[in-house]
């Protein structure tokens, strides 16, 4: 077990690359990230589908296909160690007590002919080392705490005895039985009502609030990033192309792609009928990127450079906000060439 | 909407008392109780509501998959429950239905160009010429190039441009209702806003009427004219969408409202957060169906059932305590 000497942040991901290896061809899915997260803070990673944020957090926890299809290059230190170099034993040790994840869809990441004592006591006695007793008591304990009434009960149903939104807290209750230091949470709500989206998402401060938990939320929705991260990356095409603070990000996106995502989802304050500024196109095709920036064919902003030259993460006036683009929006709202390249 | 139309004062679907009875476990249940709901033609009515109240039997009644148990439905000026298979064929040209899966409610094993053209075949249409023409220009309209399309097959396309040949299938017809059933909940935000103006075009270029059914608040103020908002099977308020969006009346309304995450909200629970959950229609709450979630509940919530009541002219709200002055 790693000391809790080690100072710093408490995940740092150096220049890490995913590749899926298709009959097709390389799917580039991570494309050389880099991040790091805060004890006790909120990274929120936002995307559309195929931008790679979830084979970031699957590859991060190291649950993608070994049957050599998989390809990787890059670091995760976690607590000083870096996760790629360990093996399957030591990483099993990790995954799940130090590092928890909960899934989008909690009907298929529960056993469905399990009962719910089960599945939740199976993580205690297993990785804790509990007694079958102690585990019940604190398996109760677990489903109150995230908020299900009757927990004595509850441990024995099954699954599929449960709405949506509480099968969602006992996967949470499961995530968080063995303390982890991160919980990586991919997209635990879009399965879910909105008034129980709202629940789940105070919940998951809540625990995270008292057992000082980091967390990468993962999401499409940019309203929820606004109201429950500290920081944010927006991911595009598998690569990084905005990070900074989510304060920073909503109020003074410099990516003409965050803007336009912004822009793009209907929001409560427009009248009725209002024209969407919808992106036009797909995102790229993983296998066969453009040359240049990956988001050049749907932006208003395009100019020749963006074809040819692909831009790297970089800074100007605030060195905490990164973006990587030619021509970024700036802090008036015009554009301003850089001459960096 | 349209105003020629305004005068002639028969709307385009008339749903009267409608109730959906359904058998689970030996128990019967209503999915939903009592409608009352009427679209004008060239409007769009939207329904909101968490998942299973009723939202999406509501939209299946009007097309009469499975007819209602009791109730009436009147599509322009006919009443069309009690209609034999027979009977209904020809009607159900007049409505279309999309739903919120793009992928799965297309046949994968089938071409683009067979898919779009089966509501024609269906229809009796048999000339060669004269499919081909309609399946291009209905491709057009959706914007996909039909010469790339036609040939290909649904695995071919992005959850977005199936949903571009799922609204190309229900308007080959030339319908005057359709119903979307939730048609861009499987969609990416950004993909979302293209299918959504490409409503708001075929609504102008067809002169469609759309009952829109989302769990979207957002989604739904941006293409409705008017709002009703369903709870465990009942309609619980009734309004134009800016009027809802800017005063609801309902608790329900109002906490739907404010648990929707906006871009710079800061954090955690408003104070009109809903808690708790949908309970289940097998056994409702007495009185008023909310009461239980309802942060201003009070004595005669348990005993009485609040009736849908006209508060303000065209704002309709079934509680005992609305939240704006009557």
């Amino acid at each position: 077990m790693a000391p809790s000497i080690v100072t710093g942040p408490l995940l740092q991901v150096k220049d890490l690359y995913t590749q899926f290896d298709t009959p097709k061809g390389i799917a580039r899915a991570v494309d050389g990230v880099s991040f790091s997260l805060e004890r006790g803070k909120t990274l929120g990673i936002v995307g559309e589908s195929g931008s790679g944020k979830s084979v970031l957090s699957r590859t991060i926890i190291d649950i993608l296909a070994k049957d050599g299809s998989v390809l990787y290059d890059g670091e995760i230190i976690f607590e000083g160690r870096d996760l790629r170099a360990l093996n399957e034993r030591e990483m099993r040790e990790i995954r799940g007590r130090e590092i928890a994840m909960v899934f989008q869809d909690p009907m298929s990441s529960l056993n469905p002919v399990k009962k719910i004592g089960k599945q939740i006591t199976e993580v205690l006695t297993k990785r804790m080392g509990m007694s079958s007793h102690l585990a019940k008591v604190r398996a109760a304990e677990l489903i109150n705490s995230v908020g299900i009434p009757d927990a004595e009960q509850q441990l024995g149903r099954y699954p599929m005895h449960l709405s949506g939104g509480m099968r969602q807290r006992i996967a949470i209750a499961i995530a968080i039985a063995c303390e982890p230091k991160l919980l990586i949470a991919d997209e635990p709500t879009t399965a879910l009502d909105v008034t129980i989206q709202a629940q789940i998402l105070d919940l998951l401060k809540e625990l995270q609030n008292k057992h000082d938990m980091s967390v990468m939320l993962i999401t499409h929705n940019l309203g929820i990033v606004s109201g429950y991260t500290d920081d944010v990356a927006v991911m595009y095409a598998g690569k990084i192309v905005e990070k900074c603070s989510t304060d920073e990000l909503i109020s003074n996106p410099i990516m003409p792609y965050t803007e336009a995502l912004m822009n793009s989802a209907p929001s409560l304050a427009d009248a009725p009928h209002t024209r969407l500024q919808a992106i036009p196109g797909l995102p790229p095709n993983l296998l066969n990127l453009p040359e240049g920036c990956s988001f050049q064919s749907r932006c208003n902003y395009k100019e020749e450079k963006c074809s040819s030259y692909a831009p790297d993460l970089t800074t100007i006036k605030n060195p905490d906000h990164k973006f990587a683009c030619w021509y970024p929006l700036n802090f008036s709202g015009t554009r301003e060439p850089l001459n960096n390249a | 909407m349209p105003d020629d139309q305004m005068l002639n004062s028969e709307p385009l679907l008339e749903v009267n008392g409608v109730t959906v009875e359904y058998n689970m476990q030996g128990a019967r249940f209503d999915a939903i109780s009592d409608i009352n709901l009427s679209i004008e033609k060239g409007e769009t009515l939207g329904l909101v509501g968490e998942s299973g109240c009723g939202k999406s039997t509501m939209g299946r009644a009007i097309i009469q998959l499975p007819s209602p148990t009791f109730g009436s439905v009147k599509f322009l000026g006919k009443e069309i429950t009690g209609l034999s298979h027979n009977e209904m064929r020809p009607i159900r040209k007049s409505m279309q239905i999309i739903f919120q899966d793009p992928i799965s409610s297309l046949n994968p094993r089938r071409r683009v160009r067979n898919i779009v053209a089966e509501p024609l075949v269906i229809s009796g249409i048999k000339k060669k010429d004269e499919i081909d023409h309609k399946v291009r220009e209905a491709l057009n309209a959706v914007g996909m190039d039909p010469d790339i399309a036609m040939d290909r097959r649904p695995h071919e396309f992005s959850g977005g441009q199936c949903q571009r040949i799922c609204i190309a299938r229900a308007l080959i017809l030339e319908p005057d209702l359709v119903i979307c059933d939730e048609p861009v909940s499987a969609l990416d935000v950004s993909v979302q806003a293209q299918i959504l103006n490409l409503l708001e075009d075929m609504k102008e270029r067809y002169g469609l009427t759309l009952l829109f059914i989302s769990h979207d608040l957002a989604v739904v103020k941006n293409v409705s004219d008017r709002v009703a908002v369903m709870y465990l099977g009942k309609v619980c308020e009734l309004a134009q969408s800016e009027q809802l969006y800017k005063a609801p009346a309902h608790p329900y309304t109002a906490g739907l409202i404010a648990t929707i995450p906006e871009v710079g909200d800061k954090g955690a629970t408003k104070s009109l957060a809903l808690k708790g959950e949908i309970p289940s229609p097998l056994n409702p709450p007495s009185g008023c169906r909310f009461r239980n979630r309802c942060p201003i509940a009070q004595d005669k919530c348990t005993t009485d059932e609040p009736i849908l009541n006209e508060i303000v002219s065209g704002h309709q709200v079934a509680c005992h305590f609305p939240l704006i002055e009557q």
